[in-house]
């Protein structure tokens, strides 16, 4: 069983409790201890931005050009905070609880209850940056709802939410830049961590310009580097999002908890063609006004305005009278599927649902659609080329997010000393489901509020500027890194990299996606190997590893995505039970929806790595609920 | 016969053949050339770089080094992609970037002149790929507030205007591509700065520190080579979030006033 550190006494003193017996580092100290934060999403550049103010050495990585462009950015609806300024009943309480049940029991109660109480601070410190949210006439600041919640607690910019945070995080993290307080190295790609004597002591990176492979050494390293969505292909994440650094640390012992647990979005542009990149979200919000529909006779060609009221099946409002169109995104995503796969739906590619707006328009009136949605709209037929004022939308789901990641314990510390993980990168807060807008609160809150103290409780345990980059162990994983670039230049076969990747992602959203069965896991654990074997006798590298060679770039990743889908894939056939976002067809109600079983499942399932291709060890750690009594979500 | 409806569901792919003049540049010091290469059988609903996979896929098969370029979120936010098109950066769309560009907007036989940002602030790295690091030095100057972790008072304690939180969101919408920097016949970045300058300067959070931060800003801008403002307005047009020239405005005021007061 593994020891997640909760601290002591009631759920509501935890987090006060624990700040004030922390160990803390003599302040004339701080500059001593160098601390490596890989990653500038929020959850990277809030957090290095706070350890250089508090005094740290800080050095900072990203791939990107510059840390403004981390995934982050994308986030569009807004951050979640338990400030009840309308006044209609919000609480730190309910913020939790709403979490809890939304993550279908798969959290850790002591970390969700902290991230709702860090959750206000939050929204202080970015309007104090100059963030600029939405605001009421009155000048004070504006909230709207979000799904699975029944309170107005969301903040946001516009449709920018996570462009604007970022930019305040990365404006906090150029200051530190600016003051020669914090190193920074953009372009930089970790390719592997470094352990020695069973602690975090560097990294390995690669220069994405000059192909430079250097030695980073520190006190302590922190993983920022977000989630794995991009092992299906295609999703709405950024094109760089990868797996590489969670799973580099993984190979070296640190453990990957509950992968399986992904997430999909219910209303994204559907695929259009096989050069297809990645795929657009739409926002969820569009499920107010419209309505989800396919026609009720299977292979209907007819064009959807042609097509009369009786024979279209609103099959939403059909099967849940009461939450209707607006039910949580995991049964609106399987919902979707189920009709496609029966042969109903609809577009060039039969993988698509309507999302209609006519009754709206007729209610409101197109302009009323307008004010609401002219983004959206634009966006829609800026990419598909179609106007959702005259036909309806066409929407499939598409992943978007991975609640999964390397395992934690309640200081945001890995199951190896001196290795602490945050942001989506690890799998601490959401269970089995994220709530929207629950994810900008969760990196930011690991950043600003909780690794500042928690990664001060480990350094002042150790001696600082222990660690050279002269160890054996940096000489060894250097050279790894360099014989495994060399020989992804030299196999020189027939297919490219994009090829591979393509062939994974589908195979794993086909098997291990929407809805995962025994027979259909199995499968894939089968052709993983085959397709991971092949790519290394058959991968078309071109161009050398001495300058930007963006194709060598992707080929490390997806090689990462070979070993690492097989374990997620493993987590998905083990895990026999369905809950959140992981949705078993065996283990259903006589209704269809998903069938948790607490009895046996109640855990936090954390693999260790034991080779590649062979079979990782379970480690568990128990899921207490204390104040939340388990019951089963009935959105009915 | 039985009727067969003209599946009208399906939205008929159409497709499209263009010529590619491309520049390609080794690295920074070595020298570059434009490159001609012919794009087939290119499907319309394509985004501008799918079409540049694809070349690229071809590219690859070929034994040849595909075209970098910079790209991440391909939703039009992050400020990663970028090309001058036809001598328009990000191409002939308004308020477009390159990755939502469609290749709708273009038609068969077409000639594509496809080159990086130029501009003495943007050194090349390769092919379309430019160093825009003097943006990011620029920020660390002085584009931020001086807050630190959690000493900020409670969010509702300072009313902000309705009407300068919109404005200053307008120009905080900067994805910091750099297209207003390739537009100038100057190479100027000020379009960049006033953005910047204006979203903290219109808060009564960044108030307190905007005199200062105007003049570190701009100097720092002087300082990497970009070039002046002589009012052509080539950057608003090109801006892919259409921020507006009055952010320069409200910068060079800010910059008079707090000169005068220095
Ligand atoms: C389209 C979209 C919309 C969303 N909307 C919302 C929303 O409205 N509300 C909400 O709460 N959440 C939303 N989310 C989820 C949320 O945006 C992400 O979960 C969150 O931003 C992740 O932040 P992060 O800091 O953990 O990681 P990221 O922002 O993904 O940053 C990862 C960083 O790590 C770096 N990195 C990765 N690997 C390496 C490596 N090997 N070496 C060096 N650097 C590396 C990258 O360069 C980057 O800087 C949305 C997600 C998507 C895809
Ligand atoms: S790729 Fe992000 S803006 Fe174009």
């Amino acid at each position: 069983m593994l020891d997640s550190k909760i601290p002591e006494g009631p759920l509501k003193e935890k987090w006060t409790k624990h700040k004030s017996k922390i160990k803390l580092v003599n302040p004339a100290n701080k500059r001593k201890y160098h601390v490596i934060v890989v990653g500038t999403g929020l959850a990277g550049a809030s957090a290095a931005a706070s350890l250089s103010e508090l005094g740290y050495n800080v050095h900072v990585f990203c791939i990107q050009d510059s840390p403004r462009r981390a995934h982050s950015i994308a986030a569009q609806g807004g951050i979640n905070a338990a400030k009840n300024y309308p006044n209609d009943g919000d609480s730190i309480y309910r913020l939790f609880y709403d979490t809890v049940k939304g993550g279908d029991f798969r959290s850790r109660e002591a970390n969700v209850y902290r991230l709702a109480e860090v959750s206000n601070c939050i929204i202080d410190q970015c309007v104090a940056q100059g963030v600029p949210f939405a605001r009421e006439y009155s000048g004070y600041l504006d909230n709207r709802s979000f799904g699975g919640a029944q309170v107005s607690r969301t903040f946001y910019a516009r449709g920018q939410t996570g462009q604007q945070l970022l930019l305040g995080a990365y404006s906090a993290l150029m200051k530190e830049v600016g003051k020669g307080a914090i190193k920074l190295y953009p372009r930089t790609e970790m390719l592997d961590l470094v352990i020695a004597d069973g602690v975090a002591r560097g990294i390995i990176t690669r220069n994405l310009v000059t192909g430079k492979v250097e030695r980073f050494a520190a006190d302590a390293v922190v993983l920022a580097t977000g989630g794995y969505g991009n092992v299906f292909y295609l999703s709405t994440n950024a094109k760089a999002c990868n797996v590489t650094a969670s799973w580099r640390a993984h190979k070296k012992g640190a453990l990957f908890a509950n992968p399986c647990y992904t997430q999909i979005h219910p209303t994204c542009i559907p695929v259009h063609g096989d050069y297809q990149s990645k795929l657009t979200l739409m926002s969820e919000s569009l499920r107010n006004d419209g309505r989800v529909w396919v026609p009720k006779k299977k292979g209907d060609t007819r064009q959807a305005s042609q097509i009369p009221e009786d024979e279209r099946d609103y099959y939403l409002e059909r099967k849940y009278p009461s939450f209707g169109n607006l039910v949580p995104r995991d049964l609106a995503s399987r919902n979707a599927k189920l009709v496609c796969d029966e042969g109903k739906g609809v577009g060039a590619t039969g993988q698509a649902v309507y999302l209609d707006f006519a009754d709206a328009i007729k209610r409101l009136g197109a302009d009323k659609l307008k004010e609401r949605y002219e983004n959206l709209f634009e966006m829609y037929e800026r990419i598909s080329g179609v106007s959702a004022y005259k036909e309806p939308m066409m929407i499939y789901p598409a992943v978007h997010y991975t609640m999964g990641g390397l395992w934690v314990d309640y200081n945001l510390m890995s199951n190896l000393p001196g290795l602490f993980v945050i942001g989506e990168a690890n799998f601490s807060d959401h269970g089995a489901n994220r709530l929207g807008a629950s994810a900008l609160m969760q990196g930011l809150a690991d950043g600003y509020f909780v690794l500042p103290y928690t990664i001060g409780d480990y350094l002042a345990g150790v001696k600082s500027g222990q660690t050279k980059t002269d160890l054996p162990e940096f000489a060894e994983a250097e050279k790894q890194v360099k014989e495994k670039t060399d020989r992804l230049l030299s196999i020189k076969g027939k297919k490219t990299v994009d090829e591979f990747h393509r062939e994974l992602g589908k195979l794993v959203w086909d098997k291990c996606g929407m809805a995962r069965n025994d027979a259909g896991l199995k499968e894939a654990l089968k052709r993983i190997p085959e397709i991971r074997d092949e790519f290394w006798k058959n991968v078309n590298v071109p161009g050398s590893g001495t300058d930007l060679n963006q194709s060598l770039e992707r080929a490390g990743r997806v090689a990462d995505f070979l070993e690492f889908s097989e374990t997620l894939v493993r987590d998905a056939l083990h895990r026999r039970e369905s809950c959140g976002g992981h949705f078993r067809e065996e283990f259903q109600t006589p209704e269809g929806e998903a069938l948790r079983d607490d009895n046996n499942f109640c855990y936090v399932g954390a693999w260790q790595f034991q080779g590649v291709g062979n079979e990782p060890t379970l480690h568990k750690e128990a899921l207490n609920f204390e104040e939340v009594h388990l019951a089963q979500r009935n959105y009915k | 016969m039985p009727h067969d409806p003209l599946p009208n569901l399906i939205i008929m792919t159409k497709t499209i053949t263009l010529t590619l003049k491309v520049w390609r540049q080794k690295s920074k010091s070595e020298k570059g050339k434009f490159e001609v290469y012919k794009a087939d059988n290119i499907d319309t609903d394509m985004s501008f770089l799918e079409m540049l996979d694809v070349v690229n896929e071809k590219l690859t098969k070929e034994g040849k080094e595909p075209i970098a370029f910079d790209h991440d979120c391909r939703e039009g936010i992050c400020g990663a992609c970028g090309a001058v098109v036809n001598g328009q950066p990000h191409g002939p769309l308004d308020a477009t970037t390159l990755c939502q560009l469609h290749m709708r907007n273009f038609k068969t036989g077409q000639t594509l002149v496809i080159e990086p940002w130029r501009a003495k602030g943007f050194p090349i790295v390769r092919d379309l790929v430019v160093d825009r690091s003097s943006f990011d030095r620029i920020m660390a100057a002085g584009g931020f507030v001086s807050v630190k972790t959690g000493s900020a008072p409670e969010a509702n304690s300072i009313a902000v205007a309705k009407k300068n939180a919109e404005l200053a969101m307008d120009a905080a919408q900067c994805i910091g591509c750099g297209a207003c920097v390739a537009a100038c016949p100057n190479a100027s970045a000020m379009l960049f700065v006033g953005a910047k300058v204006s979203q903290l300067s219109l808060l009564p959070q960044g108030k307190i520190e905007s005199k200062e931060r105007v003049l570190k800003m701009v100097k720092k801008m002087d300082e990497e080579g970009f070039g002046n403002c002589s009012n052509e307005y080539e950057c608003e047009a090109a801006c892919p979030k259409s921020i507006s020239v009055t952010n320069i405005a409200r910068m060079n005021k800010e910059f008079r006033q707090a000169e005068v007061d220095s």
